[in-house]
């Protein structure tokens, strides 16, 4: 776990003293990595009768938890309007 | 939009790869998706680090929405806590895991599995998907119930492209910055948010 975050911030500190350079294709490489990711998922997916036979089921606990997720960011967002809103009036 | 649709058709043709055993056995249970992973972060950074226009464009932010991501975070994390109760067969931990993808669907649940397996993996991409179609659809609802960030709050971590347009579209123009650094700061709190809550 911590592997992949330190590779992470490698590379930043790497694109950081390049970035007097542009480095072509970064961005692709990133989209075709995440396709590839992905495609592997879902072959795990298909080959897991357990999850197959449970997607409906899965669908809907991650509808739940997102539209939860989306409701309580929300009304912190709707908090700190009101903060910011009240303070430039007075 | 297009993007999006690319991401769930490669799914969805490795869920039928899998299905049919189209592949050879020794793929699935091999080191590639591990490697993949390690590049694809390597990429992540160096895409950040190589580009100084974000660092420029911050400097011109009202200082006050600095707090914007730690409420969308906070307000994200207390609907996870709240779903969890809902789900009692899931532990308080994979509810919290999968509601901090926040919209980065692809990057969150190939973490979580990795490392909480292809299960909560789908629940994970499923639910984050499912946030950027909620922003999608349903940002000019959102700014009339929960004010002019709400919208901001809801597209979490994709609010620096995916979800942009539309954001600008309904809030105004001078919403841009605000929404691109939004977006930018939750989608490196992910990572973190992920892995912290994959460990617990």
């Amino acid at each position: 776990m911590f592997t992949v975050i330190t590779i992470m911030f490698i590379g930043m500190g790497l694109g950081f003293l390049l970035r007097k350079w542009r480095v072509p294709g970064t961005n692709n490489l990133i989209m075709g990595l995440i396709w590839l990711l992905l495609f592997l998922l879902g072959i795990e997916v298909g080959s897991n009768r357990r999850i197959i036979e449970g997607i409906g089921t899965l669908g809907v606990e991650a509808a739940l938890i997102t539209i939860i997720c989306v409701l309580g960011s929300c009304i912190f967002a709707w908090g700190l309007w009101k903060i910011i809103t009240k303070k430039k009036e007075s | 939009m297009k993007g999006s649709l690319i991401i769930v058709g490669f799914f969805c043709l490795g869920i039928l790869c899998g299905l049919f055993h189209l592949l050879p056995e020794s793929m699935q249970h091999s080191e590639i998706s591990f490697y993949a992973l390690c590049t694809l972060m390597f990429c992540v950074g160096f895409s950040i680090g190589n580009d100084p226009q974000t660092l420029r464009t911050f400097r011109t932010l009202n200082p006050k929405l600095i707090f914007l991501p730690i409420a969308t975070i906070l307000g994200t994390l207390s609907g996870a806590l709240a779903a969890s109760l809902f789900l009692p067969h899931r532990s308080i931990t994979d509810c919290l895991a999968v509601g901090s993808g926040l919209g980065y669907y692809s990057l969150s649940s190939i973490f979580i599995t990795e490392y909480k397996g292809a299960e909560l993996g789908t629940v994970a991409l499923l639910s984050n998907i499912f946030r950027e179609i909620v922003t999608l659809l349903f940002t000019p609802l959102l700014v009339r119930w929960f004010g002019t960030l709400a919208p901001i709050s809801s597209g979490g971590a994709t609010t620096a492209d995916t979800t942009l347009p539309i954001i600008t579209q309904t809030i105004g123009q001078q919403w841009a910055v605000v929404s691109i650094f939004h977006g930018f700061m939750t989608d490196f709190c992910v990572l973190f948010l992920v892995t912290f809550f994959c460990m617990l």
